[in-house]
């Protein structure tokens, strides 16, 4: 397929760090957060008018859903308004508690993991053709999942006695590729919060299921950068693509994915051997190497219609150039795990440490507060030291519009109920409004931005609404 | 897991390392470029960074999540 819907579920780790007295448990601090999205939705689990789905997810985890996007900058703008949305939000639970007499700090973490080894997840949902066969698609696509972290992952410091980096013969404290690879256990399976697999195969297309399929990853990292989301996308979006045309490409089934995916975490050097199911083995890069071959030769012949791609694919071979000669001086602002790594080695040189130092570990969980004025992310980001893909206005807008698919169906439908006071019923499918049967849809096509029988609802609606304006989010 | 030793243990550990570093200080070089363009980056940091590390990194602890 030459198009495919994005869409990005990113679950943030969230702490309030009380001046003085007055800790609040994560369940605690996230009833806070979400008090005016209830206020506003009367639901902790809402969609809004930018299309996105808000909500409290599994262990209290705040959770951001962005709309189906059809571009991969589109996808960016909508993940990164997912953060501005929690920042306000974040703001707004500090000011609460303060007036109550509780100072403190609202942490949000785009992170994956806490100080206790629990992880949570950042999850890509890509459309695909039906045609694809699912079985072909699991064993083509799970080598390329498993060595991506060397390109894409968001880098995460390791205390002395991490036993996965003992495993590797590591000692001291040590720095990983990838923040989620330790907790992903096998290739394709339904499970999500146990034995965690790379590839969901729970089959909800929220679309035409005789045409299309939804692959559901969660054996990625959240990204910080920009740049670093575009990559991780792009890549997945062109292996898929060979994946539905049946390009041959070379059999890379891995005897063991989920220790596959361990070590290629814990091995900088991107060399070490692991195992492939004919017995033969294969380091990351040389993996990686064979999928952006086949990517470069087939995007050569088919061309793509994706104005990012040649970025993608430049970016992905320079980060492969690094990994291997070691220097990562050319993609130290573009890919997260070497522009987190750059301040990590400038701490420690100054500091004459090492990465078993707590303050370094500090500085890690710090690179992912989306707190623009105290996250490490957003600090570099305004030395130059971490490429921006997007315009800070663009995010601003993506905050408040749906990008042009059946989220812009919703979002103009979420609005308008709201505006005429309805009561409605959403989902990423179904626009209804509670009793009057009349003004129900269901949009089967995320492609499709227009559809008139919804557009002739939304007018009624909006015809009948008194003319203040509503307020379009959550009210910051 | 427990990545996290207790303080006892922690400080042992920071008592080891300064001694390592007292010995290997002399032969590791340290990359003074780094250092100099790090340093006023650092310097923020340690102003934005109200709370003590270990606290910091810590303090966040969440149930699992998907």
């Amino acid at each position: 397929m030459q198009r495919r819907i994005f869409g990005i579920e990113t679950e943030f780790g969230i702490r309030f760090a009380p001046r003085g007295l007055g800790q609040l448990s994560p369940e605690e601090a996230a009833r806070v957060l979400f008090r005016p999205v209830v206020a506003w939705g009367r639901s902790s689990n809402v969609f809004l008018n930018n299309g996105a789905r808000l909500y409290l997810d599994v262990g209290s985890h705040p959770e951001y859903a962005t709309a189906e996007c059809a571009s991969l900058t589109d996808l960016v703008r909508q993940d990164k308004a997912g953060e501005r949305l929690f920042e306000d939000l974040a703001e707004q639970a500090e000011d609460h508690l303060a007036l109550r007499g509780t100072e403190g700090r609202m942490h949000l973490f785009k992170n994956n993991v806490d100080s206790a080894g629990h992880s949570f997840g950042s999850h890509e949902n890509y459309l695909l053709s039906r045609r694809a066969e699912f079985s072909r698609l699991v064993r083509f696509l799970v080598p390329f999942l498993v060595s991506r972290q060397l390109v894409v992952g968001a880098g995460r410091v390791h205390p002395a006695g991490c036993p996965t980096a003992e495993a590797m013969t590591l000692e001291g404290g040590s720095y990983s590729f990838s923040q989620r690879a330790d907790y992903v256990w096998e290739a394709a399976s339904a499970a999500t919060t146990r034995s965690r697999p790379l590839i969901n195969t729970r089959d909800e297309p929220h679309a035409d299921a005789s045409q299309y399929r939804r692959l559901h990853v969660i054996v990625g990292d959240s990204n910080m950068s920009e740049t670093t989301l575009l990559a991780r996308a792009g890549m997945t979006d062109v292996v898929l693509r060979m994946i539905e045309d049946r390009v041959r490409l070379p059999d890379l089934e891995l005897k063991n994915p989920g220790m596959a995916l361990r070590a290629i975490s814990h091995d900088s050097s991107g060399r070490g051997a692991v195992e492939l199911a004919d017995g033969r083995s294969i380091g990351a890069l040389d993996l990686q190497r064979e999928f952006l071959a086949s990517a470069r030769a087939h995007l050569e012949k088919e061309g793509s219609p994706r104005p990012e791609m040649p970025y993608v694919m430049d970016l992905w071979e320079r980060t492969l150039d690094a990994v291997e000669s070691g220097d990562a001086s050319g993609i130290d602002t573009e890919i997260d795990w070497a522009i987190k790594k750059k301040l990590l080695d400038g701490a420690i040189a100054r500091g004459r440490t090492d990465f078993s130092d707590p303050k370094i570990a500090q500085l890690d969980l710090a690179y992912h507060d989306i707190n623009q004025h105290r996250g490490l992310f957003y600090l570099l980001q305004r030395k130059g030291r971490a490429r921006q893909w997007v315009q800070e206005s663009e995010i601003r807008t993506a905050t408040e519009q749906a990008p042009p698919t059946r989220a812009a169906l919703r979002g103009g439908f979420v609005d308008a109920a709201r505006r005429a006071g309805l009561d409605h019923t959403v989902d990423w499918v179904h626009l209804k409004v509670n009793q009057h049967p009349g003004l129900s849809h269901t949009c089967q096509d995320p492609f499709a931005a227009q559809d008139p029988a919804v557009e002739e609802s939304i007018r009624q609606m909006l015809a009948s609404a008194p003319s203040v304006p509503g307020s379009a989010m959550p009210p910051v | 897991m427990a990545q996290f030793r207790d303080s006892s243990q922690e400080s042992e550990r920071a008592r080891e390392r300064e001694q390592e570093q007292e010995l290997v200080g002399e032969a590791r070089p340290v990359d003074q470029s780094l250092v100099s363009e790090t340093d006023d980056i650092l310097d923020e940091i340690d102003s934005i960074l109200e709370e003590n590390a270990e606290e910091y990194v810590r303090g966040f602890v969440q149930k699992g999540g998907q």
